[in-house]
């Protein structure tokens, strides 16, 4: 179990080692967002911008034009919600070669509530031309995606969480940019998932086995440009998708997915995630089941689509 | 050396190429019958002096890394980038007539991913002086004498992130930057003063950590004064209030807010002809 965050803060350090040109951004958030680790090792290349996002992206554009690889970090809403036409204007517009990592997307940052709870950024991120959009799975994945950040020029937008996760993809796991991952095979249903939710479904698919469901796990680590073969794929080869994003449903993963199999593929579908609804306060694990993003909601949703794929 | 024979004519030199300048602005807006007339000609003083002896650059290679750099952060008086660009040779003054239109490079507002000479994307107000902050910033780093130039609107400055970018450029002690505001006190609403003071202009910076000084936008000399100082001061940002008159050169549209956004029609390109002292067309 490690958070993508704590993950985050490990790789971007080495980084820092392997690119002089990587540099730092935080919006006073650097002991959360664990960018304070590469703080410490490379202080003159770490620039804390204060209580201040908007400038903080601004300044990001302008190191990256001066040859500069930034990594911006402070909470997801924060990033994709307070500094959103920042990055629109100054970061995709120009294609600047600037990485946006918030850490504490989704409603498992907690008993902080609604007001931190980022629900909507993967849609609005999503929505913006030019913009490369990731949310890893596990620690093994965020190394990866990160890493993966600091190789390809343009503007990215990394998602990363608050809490320990179980890890899903074995440490050496490659991470390939715009590239699916087929978890576990199945041919009665798929669940396409992304973030903390991968790990739901696999359980998820556990659990269907014994009721004698063969369930596909899909895992969509870049949710944009999205791999479209292994999407079409899962519906043509076994006819209903589930789709799980600690997301809302409008605009995230679950759009994508519905987006491209309603113009190719038409299946039975059904998406998790919240429904149109601000998060609250409550411990992680609480809220996981009051939002229906636990495994069993899995199952249920399983059910559902077979139903209609059979009926 | 002030009052020399050869400042002397280097200021005539600036001040018959602002004209210059200011007959071509007229002429691409008369073209593209779309842009912003009144906030080019308002700060084409300021940039005449900026690419034509200030800053540091190469047209032949836009890319050059000692460059100084300029941002347009009130990214509407475009045309008068373009304009002092062209004139510098980072492409055909024949571009110019494609202001705006489809295909064209030179876009509405500044785009870095067409226009040679072009540093970043602006137009959406406020962002630039972040901008500004995180080029000087990255010199910095690698220890390059570039000096970075920003210039901003004085209406831009109701934008709140220009003052989250005023204070982190005096946090950082950001010395290789100078902001120049031009200050024409008009706004597409009417005065700046009336639609939301930003006044005193001078003194917030002040008070922000910045070394300021306040001129007359439209005297060359005092411009050229104001830059060459500003190169001296250490671990200080330089903002230079300039003191500006919207759509100066041209009288019918001096001083007001209706042509802020609007292209001369073929009557007043005549006449802004004639007031520059340029007869033919």
């Amino acid at each position: 179990m490690k958070a993508t965050r704590d993950a985050y803060g490990e790789i971007l350090a080495e980084l820092g080692a392997t690119y002089r040109d990587v540099v730092v951004l935080d919006a006073d958030l650097s002991g959360s967002t664990k960018t304070a680790v590469f703080a410490k090792k490379f202080p003159d290349r770490f620039f804390n911008m204060g209580i201040a996002e908007a400038n903080m992206v601004g300044t990001a554009t302008g190191l990256a034009a001066a040859g500069k690889i930034p990594f911006v970090s402070t909470f997801a809403i924060f990033a994709a919600g307070r500094a959103w036409e920042q990055i629109r204007q100054s970061v995709a517009y120009p294609k600047a070669n600037v990485k946006i990592v918030p850490t504490h997307g989704g409603v498992t940052v907690g008993e902080d509530g609604g007001s931190h709870q980022s629900v909507e950024d993967i849609a609005i991120m999503r929505a913006i031309p030019n913009m490369t959009v990731i949310v890893p799975a596990d620690a093994v994945e965020t190394r990866g995606a990160v890493a993966a950040a600091a190789a390809h020029k343009g503007p990215f937008y990394i998602r990363l969480g608050r809490n320990k996760v179980p890890a899903v993809f074995e440490e050496g796991h490659e991470f390939v940019l715009g590239k699916g991952n087929e978890l576990s095979p199945g041919t009665d249903m798929t669940f396409i998932t992304t973030g903390i939710m991968t790990a739901q479904a696999l359980r998820a698919a556990v659990a269907l086995e014994k009721e004698g469901i063969s369930a596909r796990v899909v895992h969509i680590g870049t949710i944009k440009p999205l791999d479209q073969e292994i999407v079409v794929k899962a519906a043509r080869e076994t006819g209903a998708i589930v789709t799980a994003e600690e997301h809302s449903v409008i605009g995230g993963l679950g759009s994508a997915v519905s987006e491209l199999l309603a113009e190719t593929k038409p299946v039975p579908m059904k998406r998790v995630g919240i429904h149109d609804r601000f998060g609250t306060s409550g411990k992680a694990e609480e809220l996981i089941k009051y939002f229906g993003l636990t495994p069993d909601d899995l199952v249920e949703a399983a059910r559902e689509v077979m139903e209609r794929k059979l009926g | 050396m002030k009052g020399t024979v050869l400042e002397k004519e280097k200021i005539e030199f600036l001040e018959e190429k602002a004209r210059t300048l200011r007959v071509s602005i007229v002429k691409t807006l008369h073209k593209s019958q779309s842009g912003h007339t009144g906030g080019s000609l308002s700060a084409i003083d300021m940039i005449t002096a900026l690419y034509f002896h200030i800053m540091r650059h190469d047209p032949e290679n836009p890319q050059w890394e000692e460059r100084d750099r300029f941002i347009l952060s009130k990214g509407h008086a475009a045309p008068a980038q373009y304009v002092a660009l062209a004139e510098a040779g980072y492409f055909p003054k024949e571009d110019l007539m494609m202001l705006r239109r489809l295909g064209s490079h030179l876009q509405g507002h500044p785009d870095s991913k067409g226009t040679p000479g072009v540093e970043v994307c602006t137009g959406s107000l406020g962002q630039g002086l972040s901008m500004a902050n995180g080029m000087a910033l990255g010199l910095r780093l690698d220890k390059r004498n570039s000096r970075v130039y920003a210039l901003l609107g004085d209406g831009e400055l109701q934008e709140g992130q220009v003052w989250e970018a005023a204070m982190a450029s005096a946090h950082y002690r950001i010395d290789n930057l100078c902001a120049l505001v031009d200050a024409n006190a008009l706004q597409i609403d009417g005065e700046v003063e009336r639609v939301m003071n930003v006044g005193p202009i001078g003194d917030k910076f002040k008070s922000f950590g910045w070394n300021v000084t306040e001129i007359d936008g439209h005297d060359m000399e005092a411009i050229i004064k104001a830059l060459e100082s500003a190169k001296l001061v250490k671990e200080k940002p330089t903002a230079i209030v300039a003191r500006t008159v919207k759509g100066k050169g041209v009288p019918r549209f001096e001083h007001k807010a209706s042509y802020h956004g609007v292209a001369p029609n073929d009557e007043e390109l005549s006449e802004a002809l004639l007031c520059l002292g340029c007869i033919e067309d």
